[in-house]
């Protein structure tokens, strides 16, 4: 059931699910794709890094499946939500399943996500949904460690050597266009906001906009022009990427249907 | 996970050059004898440096091409739980290749020349991990086997007679454990499961039973090094000895498992108190070793790989740090948190 009882309009149980599994799982197919460098990686550290962060990300995505199940209440739990599900019916932001690239594209794409989630999970932690903020608390803390390595790494690439500022600002280029559905609100977005369950999307946008402004300025990386792009992973539109994604995790689960692991 | 044929390329004890170095490698072998720590300070006979160096090396360059076997699975593990569990557990062996890395650096080494030792196929790692995955039992097998195999072989070390090298063993051996009841519970679970789940975790020990006990190296008899080991307590129980103790502990797990070991000649020894095996095919040991196992190429491919396309990034976090050096902060600056 919604936890937003008690505010000015409450918030259907569909789009509450619906929200919830956008952030499970932008969570989910973004710890997928960095779990691919475990054991493929720069350094043995940066080997280590990539792999908490994926450890997190997946830590994250478990406990908010399992509560958009309940609130679903058809008695779907996280791996029914996370396995069996096609691509059309997962809501990610399409920028979480990009294919990592090089070693800069997984950097650009990690830091353009981990400032977004460190801002928007800071706003949910005064989520009306009580089980959410909870949820928002401790993924804040994680957040904010990502943040440090995938921060500290772009401004190392962008004001590195010529060759990885090329990367890193080819990188760049090739993945803002799918920052425009991180900070642009659809009708979701703002009955979600309306209810309080989720924070107005334009206070995330500035202090977004803020911090990676920053960060790509301390990097010498320019900010690409702004592209309009439509297609929202978050209402289900995605690029070709996430069904190859899904084919590969969703595996056993299809050859064996039912069965316990 | 652990590498085997500890003893094997290790180097002889050298002839003492003088009265003083006798003098030395006496008093050294009397520490040894008092059961004292010996510390990277500390003096050290030659070869007892370099028989370290490269059992240490070996050790951490097994952990490193270990997580390429289990790694294969991470994108596919069956639950989110399981690849948790997966991904922790590669991440713990990528951190003891650190701790031994670090261990070997005390001895007069840098990590940098061990890893162009590993990627020039210069250096050896445990010859298990040149096998295949190729099912999701396959981490279950791994994990109770392989981890199984690389514990019998790694608690004696942690009192092994190099300080360094016997406390990073403590900490390793703690989580060999955890991973050896997970790739158990693992096993445990397909083997309760449906027929195809049965199927896949006979198929996996049939295919693990034998190399992990070749992961104890040769026979003693021909195994010419265990006694320089023994006498320094590098090594305090012989490959045939460890090997035994495996079988022994394995066997009524597999029963457990109501799963059947791939030996039809295996039987329990009433007055020996011991399962006895039929003969391990060293050939095909000698064949792996050799670099002809089904995944050599593959392995060692996958580690040259990532550092080539790492090259850049190493040379770019070089270059900011240059850049920087006299800036307090640098990267750390707009790492600011809400």
């Amino acid at each position: 059931m919604s936890a937003a009882a008690g505010s000015a309009t409450p918030a259907s149980d569909e789009d509450h699910f619906r929200y919830v599994l956008r952030l499970a799982d932008t969570s989910l197919v973004l710890g997928q794709r960095l779990s691919e460098w475990v054991g493929h990686a720069p350094a043995l550290e940066e080997d280590l890094a990539l792999g908490n962060i994926a450890l997190d990300l997946i830590g994250e995505a478990r406990l908010l499946l399992a509560h958009a199940g309940r609130i679903e209440g058809r008695g779907r739990e996280e791996d029914q939500l996370a396995f069996l599900r096609d691509a059309p019916e997962f809501y990610n932001v399409a920028l979480a399943e990009q294919p990592n690239g090089d070693f800069g594209a997984t950097i650009v794409r990690q830091a353009l996500l981990d400032a977004w989630q460190l801002e928007l999970y800071h706003s949910l932690t005064a989520s009306t949904d009580e089980r959410l903020a909870e949820i928002a608390a401790k993924t804040l803390k994680e957040c904010r460690y990502h943040w440090r390595f995938s921060c500290g790494w772009l401004v190392r690439l962008g004001d590195g050597t010529a060759e990885s500022h090329a990367r890193a600002q080819e990188a760049l280029d090739a993945l803002w266009r799918f920052t425009e559905e991180l900070i642009t609100p659809d009708a979701l977005d703002v009955r979600m906001a309306s209810c309080g369950i989720a924070p107005p999307l334009a206070v995330v946008r500035g202090r977004w906009e803020t911090r990676i402004g920053a960060a790509l300025g301390e990097a010498t990386l320019l900010q690409p022009s702004s592209e309009h792009y439509p297609w929202h992973g978050k209402s289900g539109v995605h690029t070709e990427h996430l069904g190859h994604l899904l084919g590969e995790m969703q595996h056993l689960q299809r050859t064996y249907p039912g069965v316990t692991w | 996970m652990y590498t085997q044929a500890l003893d094997s390329s290790g180097a002889e004890p050298g002839s003492p050059a003088s009265a003083g170095e006798v003098e030395r490698e006496r008093r050294f072998q009397e520490r040894i004898d008092r059961d004292e720590k010996i510390e990277p300070k500390d003096w050290m006979p030659q070869a007892y440096r370099q028989t370290l160096i490269r059992q240490i090396a070996q050790h951490a360059h097994s952990e490193i091409v270990g997580m390429l076997p289990e790694g294969n699975w991470i994108t596919r593990a069956p639950t989110l739980r399981r690849k948790a569990v997966l991904i922790a557990k590669v991440q713990d062996e990528g951190g003891h290749g650190m701790y031994l890395y670090s261990a070997a650096e005390t001895l007069g080494v840098s990590r940098g020349e061990l890893i162009e030792q590993l990627l020039a196929g210069r250096a050896k790692y445990s010859s298990i991990f040149n096998y295949p995955t190729l099912t999701w039992a396959d981490i279950g097998a791994i994990g109770w086997l392989v981890d199984g195999a690389a514990i019998m072989n790694q608690i004696p070390l942690c009192r092994c007679s190099y300080g360094p090298y016997a406390r990073a063993m403590v900490r390793i051996c703690k989580e060999e454990s955890f991973h050896q009841r997970q790739g158990y519970e693992i096993m445990l679970t397909l083997a309760r499961g449906t027929g195809a789940q049965r199927e896949m975790a006979q198929d996996a020990l049939n295919r693990w039973w034998w190399p992990s006990l070749m992961m104890f190296g040769p026979g003693d008899a021909e195994s010419v090094h265990t006694a320089h080991s023994m006498r320094w307590k590098i090594k305090r129980f012989s490959n045939d000895e460890l090997r035994q103790r495996f079988i022994d502990l394995t066997v009524p797990q597999a029963q457990f498992l109501d799963l059947a070991i791939p030996d039809p000649v295996l039987r329990w020894d009433e007055a020996a108190q011991h399962f006895i095996t039929g003969p391990i095919d060293w050939s095909e040991f000698q064949t792996v070793l050799k670099g002809h196992g089904p995944c050599n190429r593959e392995r060692l491919g996958a580690r040259r790989a990532a550092h080539e396309a790492g090259r850049w990034v190493r040379e770019a976090a070089a270059a900011y740090a240059d850049k920087h050096r006299d800036r307090v902060g640098g990267a750390e600056r707009h790492v600011q948190t809400v």
